[in-house]
C-alpha cells in the first residue's frame, strides 16, 4: 500500500500559497456581485485598516522607530480629496494623495530621523494634533469655514478602489521587504550601530522607507473621504486612525506580511460590531487588549502560529524517524 | 503692549506647573526607560479628582492634591512593578523594551482616558480656589496662579534635593546610570524603578490639581498635558531636572503670549515650530548632555 506522505505537500508550498491568495482575491473581487451592502462596507473597512496596519508595520515594525501618527498621513489624504475632488478624476487624486503624504512624511523624517528613536516618537505623538490645528487655522482664515463636504461616490467604486490600494500595498511591501531596502530596515531594527558600520546609510533608509509607508496611508485616506461625505479637521485627523492600526499590527504581529492583515480583519470586524452596541466601552476594551497583547503575546498571532508550526514539525519529524527505524527492523 | 509684562509674568507662573509636570516624565524616562505617553492622563486624573473631591466634600484643590497624589503614586508604582517589570523581563534587548513599553503606555493612555470618560463625562468644569486678584509691581495677577507656581517650584526643589542629597536619591541616580551594577551594589532595582514611576505619576497628579485651581478642566486635557510635558522635556534635555523647569517656564511664556496676542489654535503649531528648530539645531536640549 502506498503511504501518503504529508510532508510532500510542503514541497509545493509556494504554489499552494499563490493559488490560495488568487482564490481569495477572486472571492473578494466578485463579492459586490452577490454580497449585501453591510458586508461590502465591512470589507471596505478591512481593506482600509489592512493598508494602514501594513504600512505602519512595514516601517515601525521593522526598524523599531515607533510612529504614533498614521492618522496624520491618512488625514492628509482625505484633505487632498476635499481640495481636488472637482478638479481631477478619482484615480489621479488617489495617486496625488499618496504623493502628498510622501512629501509630508519626508519632511517629518528629515527633521527627526537623524536622531535617536525617542525624538521621532516624541515628534509623532502630537503630529496629528499639530496638522489638525494648522488645517483648522488655514480653513478658518483663508476659506472662512471649517469643514468640507465631499461628493459621495458609489459604494462599489469605493470598495474596488480600496481593494486595489490594499493589494498594491501588499505587493509593494512584499517586494520592499525582499529588496536591499527591506534588509537594511531590518538591520536597523536589529542593531542600528552595527548596520551603520556595515555601510548602510541608516538616515537615508529610515527617511525613505518612512515616506514610502506614508504613500499607502495617504492613498487610503483619499478613498475614505467620500465614504464619510463630510470632513473637518477633527474627523479627518481622529486619533483613532493612529491607534487602530497600531493595535491591529501588534495583535497580528509585525515580522510577517500576513500579521497586520489578519489583525486588521479581526479588529475591523470588532470595531464595526461594537461601535453600534457598546459605543463607550469598546475603545476602553481595545486599550486593555493592547496592553495585554504586548505583555502576553509580544510577537502577536504570528508568534503563536510559528510556535504551533514548530510543534507540528517536531511531530512530523518524529513520525518519519519512527517509520525509518521500522524499515530497518524489517530488513 | 502695556499688557506685555503681565503676560510674561503670567506665562512664568504657568510655566512652573509645566516644569513640575515635565519633571515627572523626565524621571520616568530617565530611570525606568519608559516614555510614558500616558503621563498627561495622570495630570488629568489629578485635576478631575480635585474637582470630584471639591464637589463631594468641599475639599480645596491643595488638600485634594495631598489625597490624590499618594493614590496616583500607588497607581504608578503598581504599573511599573507589574506591567513594565514584566515587559522588561521578557524583552530580548533594551531597545525592544523601550518600544514595547511605549506601546503599552499608549494602551494605558486609552484605558485611563476612556475610564475617565465613563466616570466624569466630557463636560468641562472649574474648581476656582483663591481666585482673587492681587496687585504686584503694578500688574494685576491672580493669587491662585502665584500659589500654584510657589508650590510647583518648592516641590521641584524638594525633589531635586532629594535626588542629589539623600541615600535613596543616590540609589536612584545609580540605577539610572547602570541598573545592573546598581543591583550588584545592593540596590533593590525593581523597588527603585517602581518608586520613580510612582513619583512621576504623583508629580503629574499634583500639577493637574494645581491647574484645577485656576483653569477650566475636563477629561480631555490629558493629551495636551502629555504633549506639553514631552516638548518641555525635549527642550530641557531628557533627564535634567533644572532643565525641565527652565524649559517649562519658556514654554509657559510662549503659551501665554501666543494665546493672548495671536490665536489660541496656533499654540500647538508654535510648539512644533520650536520642536523642529530644536531637533535640527540642538537635539540634546538647552541644558542636556550630548
Amino acid at each position: 500500500m502506498k503511504k501518503v506522505d504529508i510532508t510532500r505537500l510542503f514541497a509545493h508550498r509556494k504554489l499552494l500559497w499563490v493559488g490560495f491568495l488568487v482564490a481569495i482575491l477572486i472571492f473578494l473581487a466578485a463579492f459586490p456581485l452577490y454580497g449585501n451592502a453591510y458586508y461590502i462596507r465591512l470589507l471596505f473597512y478591512m481593506f482600509m485598516y489592512a493598508t494602514l496596519s501594513m504600512s505602519w508595520a512595514m516601517f515601525s515594525g521593522a526598524t523599531g522607530y515607533m510612529s504614533l501618527a498614521p492618522a496624520a498621513f491618512f488625514g492628509a489624504g482625505m484633505y487632498t480629496m476635499a481640495f481636488l475632488q472637482e478638479a481631477l478624476p478619482f484615480p489621479v487624486i488617489i495617486v496625488i494623495g499618496g504623493l502628498v503624504s510622501f512629501g509630508f512624511a519626508l519632511l517629518v523624517g528629515l527633521v527627526t530621523l537623524r536622531l535617536r528613536g525617542i525624538y521621532f516618537t516624541i515628534f509623532t505623538f502630537g503630529l496629528v494634533m499639530f496638522v489638525s490645528e494648522v488645517v483648522a487655522y488655514t480653513e478658518s482664515h483663508l476659506f472662512h469655514a471649517i469643514g468640507r463636504h465631499i461628493l459621495p461616490l458609489d459604494s462599489k467604486t469605493l470598495f474596488y478602489a480600496m481593494l486595489v490600494v490594499a493589494v498594491a500595498t501588499i505587493v509593494a511591501i512584499y517586494f520592499i521587504r525582499r529588496s536591499r531596502l527591506g534588509l537594511a530596515m531590518q538591520s536597523i531594527g536589529g542593531n542600528e550601530e552595527a548596520a551603520e558600520h556595515m555601510g548602510v546609510n541608516t538616515t537615508r533608509i529610515k527617511v525613505l522607507t518612512f515616506a514610502i509607508s506614508a504613500v499607502f496611508m495617504g492613498a487610503a485616506g483619499v478613498i475614505m473621504a467620500p465614504n464619510l461625505i463630510y470632513i473637518d479637521p477633527r474627523i479627518a485627523f481622529s486619533p483613532a486612525y493612529s491607534f487602530m492600526p497600531i493595535l491591529m499590527s501588534v495583535f497580528g504581529g509585525t515580522t510577517q506580511l500576513y500579521g497586520p492583515v489578519v489583525g486588521a480583519a479581526i479588529f475591523a470586524y470588532l470595531e464595526r460590531t461594537l461601535r453600534e452596541q457598546l459605543p463607550e466601552y469598546f475603545m476602553l476594551t481595545f486599550g486593555i487588549l493592547l496592553v495585554l497583547v504586548i505583555l502576553f503575546m509580544p510577537h502577536g498571532l504570528e508568534g503563536l502560529v510559528s510556535r504551533l508550526q514548530n510543534k507540528l514539525r517536531a511531530v512530523i519529524w518524529k513520525s518519519r524517524k519512527g517509520g525509518e527505524t521500522e524499515q530497518h527492523a524489517n530488513t | 503692549m502695556g499688557d506685555l509684562p503681565r503676560l510674561i509674568v503670567s506665562g512664568i507662573l504657568t510655566g512652573g506647573v509645566y516644569g513640575l509636570l515635565a519633571m515627572g516624565l523626565s524621571l520616568q524616562y530617565g530611570v525606568a526607560r519608559v516614555l510614558n505617553i500616558a503621563h498627561g492622563e495622570f495630570a488629568m486624573m489629578g485635576a478631575m479628582l480635585a474637582s470630584s473631591l471639591y464637589v463631594a466634600l468641599g475639599i480645596n484643590p491643595l488638600v485634594a492634591a495631598a489625597i490624590s497624589g499618594p493614590l496616583l503614586f500607588a497607581l504608578g508604582f503598581v504599573l511599573q512593578a507589574t506591567l513594565f517589570r514584566g515587559l522588561k523581563a521578557r524583552a530580548p534587548a533594551a531597545a525592544a523594551f523601550e518600544g514595547n513599553a511605549l506601546l503599552a503606555a499608549f494602551g494605558i493612555l486609552y484605558v485611563i482616558s476612556y475610564l475617565a470618560l465613563l466616570r466624569w463625562g466630557t463636560l468641562p468644569t472649574t474648581v476656582l480656589y483663591l481666585n482673587y486678584v492681587v496687585t504686584f509691581a503694578g500688574m494685576s495677577l491672580r493669587l491662585n496662579r502665584i500659589v500654584a507656581f510657589a508650590i510647583a517650584v518648592a516641590m521641584g526643589v524638594a525633589v531635586y534635593l532629594f535626588l542629589a542629597r539623600s541615600r535613596l536619591g543616590r540609589a536612584i541616580r545609580a540605577t539610572a546610570e547602570d541598573p545592573a551594577t546598581a543591583g550588584l551594589m545592593g540596590v533593590n532595582v525593581n523597588i527603585i524603578l517602581a518608586f520613580c514611576f510612582g513619583l512621576g505619576a504623583l508629580l503629574a497628579g499634583v500639577a493637574g490639581s494645581l491647574t484645577a485651581m485656576s483653569s477650566q478642566i475636563s477629561t480631555s486635557i490629558g493629551f495636551r498635558n502629555t504633549l506639553i510635558a514631552l516638548i518641555v522635556v525635549t527642550l530641557g534635555g531628557l533627564g535634567s531636572v533644572p532643565g525641565s523647569f527652565i524649559a517649562g517656564i519658556i514654554i509657559g511664556i510662549v503659551t501665554s503670549l501666543v494665546t493672548s496676542l495671536w490665536e489660541p489654535v496656533l499654540v500647538v503649531p508654535v510648539y512644533y515650530a520650536i520642536l523642529m528648530v530644536l531637533l535640527l539645531a540642538r537635539p540634546a536640549g538647552i541644558l542636556g548632555k550630548k
